[in-house]
C-alpha cells in the first residue's frame, strides 16, 4: 500500500470528504498540481476546476471553485467557497455559476474606475469556469 | 368579582395561549438543532480559513504593501456597523439585547466625534434602531424570505460591505451578533471586520506555529489580497450562523417560560372558579334552609 495524506475538502457550509488519500490534484491558480505524501508545504489560490482524490477505494472528483488549499505535513485541505461532487453537478448549477461569473466580468468592465487587473481576473474566472465545463462535459450554452 | 361563565372563559383563553407558546417552544427546539447543526459544519471551514489568514498576515506583516483590507485606510473617522438580528420577534431579550449593545457603540462612537453609519441586517434590528438613529441609517438588508441562511447570503452582505469601502464610505466596519453559548445564555458580541482584527496573529506566530515555512503561488501579498475579502463574507456566515442559533435558543427559553406562566395562571383562575363556584352553592343553601326555617 503506497503511502496516503490525509485529505479535506471543506466548504463553509459542510465539510465535503475527509479522508486519506494517496494523491490528489488540485486546480491551483498558477497551475494545476498534485499533492502525495511528503509534498514540501504549500499554500495556493484555486481558479475553478476539478479536485480529484485518488484513494484505495476509488477516485471521487469536485468541482471547485474560489478558496485556496494548504498542503502541510499534517495533510491537504481544500477550502472552497464552493464544492460540488461531480456527480451531483447539473446543468442549471454550471449555468448559474457562469451566469454569476459573466455578471462579473460585465460589472468589472462597467466600473472601469479598477485597474485593468480586475477585469483580467473576471475574464480569467469565466474562461476557467468554462473550460470546466467542457472538461466535465456540461457546455456553457 | 368576575362570574363563574367569565372566569371559564378566561381559563379557556389562557389554556390556548399555553397550546400556542408550547407548539413555539417545540418548533424552536427543532429549528435550534437544525441551526445549531449548521453552525457546527462550518467550523471547520471557518477555523482553518482564520488560521491560514493570520499565518499570512503575520508573515506580510503591516509594510506598505499590505492590503487596506488588513491595514486599514489610516484613519477611523468613519465607522460603520452592521448590526445582525433577527426577522421575527417572541424570542426573549435577544434582538433587544444586540440593539442596546449597538445603540451604547453608536453613541460611544458619536460622543468622540465620529461619523456613525448603521446597516442593518434583519427587520428587528432596524426597527429598534431607526427611532434613534434615523439619520445614521445607510441600508437595510431584508433576509425575511430567506428560509435557511446559506453562505450566499452572507457573501451578498459581504459585497455589499465591501463596496462601500472601495468606494471610501467608511474607514473601519464592525458586526454585531449574538454569539451562541448554550440555550439559555446567548451573549451579544461586537467584532471588527474590517480593517480584519489580527489580535491574536502575534500570539499564533509566537507559538510556535512558525515551524513550517510555507511556499506561496502566487506570492503572499497575493493570496492575501484575493482571502481577505473572503474573510469578511466568512465571519459575517458564521455570525449569521450564531445568530441563527442564538435566536431559536432565545426563543425556545422564552417559550417555555411562557408556557409555564399560562400554567401558572390556569393554576390560579381555576382556584378562583372553584371558590367563587363553592360561594355560589353555600349561598343557595343558605337561601333554602332560612326559606324552610321560616315557614
Amino acid at each position: 500500500m503506497a503511502e496516503t495524506v490525509q485529505f479535506d475538502l471543506v466548504s463553509p457550509e459542510r465539510r465535503l470528504a475527509s479522508l486519506a488519500a494517496r494523491e490528489v490534484q488540485i486546480p491551483g491558480a498558477a497551475g494545476d498540481l498534485t499533492a502525495m505524501a511528503d509534498h514540501a508545504p504549500l499554500i495556493t489560490t484555486l481558479r475553478p476546476g476539478m479536485v480529484r482524490v485518488t484513494a484505495d477505494g476509488g477516485t471521487q472528483e469536485f468541482i471547485v471553485t474560489g478558496g485556496f488549499a494548504e498542503i502541510s505535513g499534517a495533510g491537504v485541505s481544500v477550502l472552497a467557497e464552493r464544492a460540488v461532487p461531480r456527480a451531483d453537478m447539473t446543468a442549471e448549477t454550471f449555468k448559474a455559476m457562469v451566469d454569476e461569473a459573466t455578471d462579473r466580468l460585465a460589472q468589472a468592465r462597467e466600473s472601469q474606475s479598477g485597474a485593468a487587473g480586475i477585469v483580467d481576473d473576471a475574464a480569467k474566472l469565466l474562461a476557467d469556469m468554462v473550460a470546466m465545463g467542457d472538461e466535465i462535459g456540461i457546455s456553457a450554452r | 368579582m368576575p362570574s363563574l361563565k367569565d372566569l371559564k372563559n378566561r381559563i379557556e383563553s389562557v389554556k390556548s395561549t399555553r397550546k400556542i407558546t408550547k407548539a413555539m417552544q417545540m418548533v424552536a427546539a427543532a429549528k435550534l438543532r437544525r441551526a445549531q447543526e449548521a453552525a457546527e459544519m462550518s467550523r471547520p471551514y471557518t477555523e482553518r480559513f482564520n488560521a491560514v489568514v493570520r499565518k499570512l498576515a503575520a508573515s506580510v506583516g503591516d509594510g506598505e504593501n499590505a492590503p487596506r483590507l488588513l491595514a486599514g485606510t489610516g484613519s477611523d473617522k468613519v465607522q460603520l456597523l452592521v448590526v445582525l438580528t433577527a426577522e421575527r420577534g417572541l424570542c426573549g431579550g435577544f434582538n433587544a439585547n444586540i440593539a442596546k449593545l449597538a445603540r451604547a457603540e453608536a453613541a460611544r462612537l458619536m460622543a468622540q466625534g465620529k461619523t456613525v453609519k448603521i446597516l442593518t441586517v434583519g427587520k428587528k434590528g432596524r426597527d429598534a434602531l431607526r427611532r434613534d438613529f434615523g439619520a445614521q441609517f445607510i441600508e437595510h438588508v431584508d433576509l425575511s424570505e430567506v428560509k435557511r441562511i446559506g453562505y450566499a447570503e452572507a457573501q451578498a452582505i459581504a459585497a455589499n460591505v465591501l463596496r462601500r469601502f472601495d468606494a471610501g464610505e467608511f474607514d473601519v466596519a464592525r458586526i454585531f451578533y449574538s454569539r451562541f453559548e448554550n440555550v439559555v445564555s446567548q451573549i451579544p458580541t461586537m467584532q471588527q471586520i474590517i480593517p480584519a482584527d489580527m489580535g491574536e496573529a502575534e500570539a499564533a506566530a509566537e507559538a510556535g506555529d512558525a515551524g513550517t515555512v510555507y511556499d506561496y503561488e502566487p506570492d503572499e501579498t497575493a493570496i492575501l489580497a484575493d482571502l481577505l475579502p473572503r474573510g469578511v463574507a466568512t465571519q459575517i456566515f458564521s455570525a449569521l450562523l450564531e445568530n441563527g442559533a442564538s435566536e431559536q435558543g432565545a426563543r425556545m427559553s422564552a417559550m417555555d417560560n411562557a408556557t409555564r406562566n399560562a400554567g401558572e395562571m390556569i393554576d390560579k383562575l381555576t382556584i378562583e372558579y372553584n371558590r367563587s363556584r363553592q360561594a355560589v352553592i353555600t349561598n343557595e343553601l343558605i337561601e333554602i334552609i332560612s326559606g324552610a326555617e321560616a315557614l
